[in-house]
């Protein structure tokens, strides 16, 4: 089922790490196995964050052998961000869960590359706007762990997620960074149904996917189009038509919050929309967590994209 | 009917087929209506466990801290206590609130609710002042839903009886597998609605999606705004005099007759050609299809 949530502020930044938290507390009934937030901080101008695990939350429970690994792959990860960049400083929030503050001397796609050339280590996010945070349990339990309830920024995107089709771990919880391309995340609700197509194309042009949840293909088909020069609502529009199943998924880039609905509605999204506020999820009671007092909200159509600025 | 040969049958369009042969809706949408206005019909049945409530005794229920199963048995014990007339506040989005209610009441929403609101109903007359979910309504057999604000998909999923009033605009597939009642709709209207009616009338004031009526068995959707596209074996029909004293009749009830009337108003009914209706021999199937 999963569920989905974004917020956007126009003009001003706010709470938007303990908003996602309230949003997506009132989902979890949609998908108790993981919970996951992109959320917008900074001006865009600082320097580079980097969200990084280096193993599953399973392996914690494999034995001591598995902290020694983390060491050493904690090691030779530095090792590569020291060819390419300067630690300005480093955050644990847990065993297997890294934040790098970097100040890059070269281009990010080359680093993160060899990065993710270790085994048991993904990137997770990497930009001057974008923090992914993704482990399992309710949104309560990982803003906890994470301090997400403290984050201020722009816009936020969330999800609670109901495994179907892949396992109950961190890699194939939502949202996903758009590897290698800065600050793009997405959030999915649905079922893509031509994704063995649609990644065998993507394959063959060159993306890397680091699970096998088809929602990731949405962050890399998404990556693939902006890249090539296509605005946001463009490639939204064209993904109507591309991506087959069911879907409502949202993007976010550093400045913009995006959605579409799949061309038979199936999958639900609520939306509200002010002057200096839109927020939308899976459910009302999302919305109403943040704002309580009667609001209009109502339901996109199928085919539906919107896009919204900062 | 005038008689036709074979061969100037096969000439025809799909429709004016269907009406040649004697085979349109207008015959069974006709005897929907006779129903509707029989003056012997028999009065609201009432089930024998059923409350006996009492419309002026009126109380108030506070959602705010309450789960959606403690306010529904809340709502049940002050029916057992005779409240007729019960205000919910602070709904707060809840999902399947006021559900299975099989008896009469006057029940009040003051805000908004989440999914399957007020389904499976029998007999009680509710008003929202706020928005619904996906599937508020569904499987409604008797009695009234009056929401003033907008409403999710599924909207009036398989409703039996009883009208479901959205004053403003509604999700997709709203009326799926309807096998009665009435669904009106004062804004516009998604994809697929309509989809797989049984009968039953709807009423949408503004447009409708793309595939309206797809697959529809019988029953009566009227549109007053745009159709995006007709769904499979959905047919435009004349709008009859018949059908516009009923629209206005029913639209007046919720005060939502629109500014320029009902005459601009599209009747659409099933073409009656995509399933296996008992009063088509199988050589007249073999002769239209």
């Amino acid at each position: 089922m999963c569920g989905i949530a974004g917020i956007i502020h126009r003009g001003k930044t706010s709470g938007v790490g303990s908003e996602m938290t309230d949003m997506l507390q009132a989902l979890k009934h949609r998908g108790p196995d993981s919970t996951g937030y992109a959320i917008y901080g900074g001006d865009g101008e600082g320097e580079l964050i980097m969200r990084v695990k280096v193993a599953e939350r399973e392996d914690m429970d494999k034995g001591s052998k598995i902290k020694f690994q983390i060491r050493d792959r904690i090691d030779q990860l530095e090792g590569i961000i020291r060819e390419h960049a300067t630690i300005k400083s480093k955050d644990q929030a847990t065993d297997y869960a890294l934040r790098y503050s970097l100040s890059i001397n070269d281009k990010p796609t080359e680093m993160a590359a060899t990065i993710e050339e270790l085994e048991g280590v993904e990137i997770l996010s990497l930009g001057r706007r974008l923090e992914l945070v993704k482990d399992l349990g309710d949104a309560a339990e990982v803003a906890t762990d994470y301090d997400l309830k403290s984050f201020n920024g722009t816009h936020a995107i969330g999800h609670t997620r109901m495994a179907t089709e892949s396992d109950v771990d961190i890699r194939s919880a939502h949202p996903y960074w758009a590897f290698p391309y800065n600050d793009i995340s997405v959030v999915h609700n649905g079922q893509i149904t031509n994704y063995w197509i649609m990644r065998r194309e993507m394959e063959r042009m060159g993306h890397r996917f680091m699970s096998n949840c088809d929602s990731e293909l949405l962050a890399v088909y998404t990556a693939h189009n902006l890249t090539n020069g296509e605005s946001l609502e463009e490639s939204l529009t064209k993904s109507i038509h591309e991506i087959d199943g069911v879907f409502t998924y949202l993007v976010a880039t550093r400045d913009e919050l995006g959605m579409a609905k799949d061309t038979m509605a199936a999958k639900p999204l609520v939306l509200y929309e002010s002057d200096d506020l839109i927020a939308m999820a899976s459910e009302e009671v999302a919305i109403r967590s943040i704002l309580p007092e009667e609001i209009d909200t109502y339901d996109p159509y199928d085919e539906e994209v919107r896009v919204w600025h900062t | 009917m005038a008689y036709l040969s074979d061969a100037e049958l096969k000439e025809l369009t799909q429709e004016e087929r269907v009406k040649a042969l004697g085979m349109t809706t207008e015959q069974l949408t006709g005897r929907s209506m006779a129903i509707e206005f029989d003056p012997e019909e028999e009065k609201r049945f009432t089930y024998p466990w059923a409350p006996d409530v009492d419309y002026n005794k009126r109380t108030e229920i506070d959602a705010d801290n309450l789960t959606s199963t403690e306010v529904n048995t809340k709502l049940r014990s002050l029916m057992a206590e005779g409240y007729g007339s019960i205000v919910i506040r602070n709904p707060r989005g809840k999902h399947g609130l006021g559900v299975g209610i099989l008896s009469r009441l006057n029940l009040i929403f003051e805000g908004s609710l989440g999914y399957f609101a007020i389904g499976l109903n029998d007999g009680p007359n509710v008003r929202i002042n706020g928005r619904v979910g996906w599937s508020c309504g569904e499987n409604m057999m008797s009695g009234s839903i009056v929401i003033e604000k907008n409403a999710g998909s599924t909207f009036g999923a398989a409703i039996r009886g009883g009208d479901l009033v959205c004053k403003g605009s509604v999700g997709s597939r709203t009326g799926i597998d309807m096998k009665g009642g009435t669904i009106i709709v004062g804004g516009d209207t998604g994809a697929l609605s309509g989809f797989m009616m049984q009968r039953g009338r709807m009423i949408v004031c503004g447009n409708a999606g793309k595939n309206l009526g797809d697959s529809m068995y019988d029953g009566t959707i009227f549109i007053g705004g745009n159709i995006r596209s007709l769904g499979v074996d959905a047919v435009p029909a004349e709008l009859t005099d018949l059908d516009k004293s009923w629209l206005i009749r029913k639209l007046g009830l919720y005060g939502m007759i629109p500014e320029k009337g009902i005459k601009h108003f599209t009747k659409i009914v099933a073409g009656k050609q995509l399933w296996n209706y008992d009063n088509l021999e199988p050589t007249e199937k073999k002769l239209i299809l």
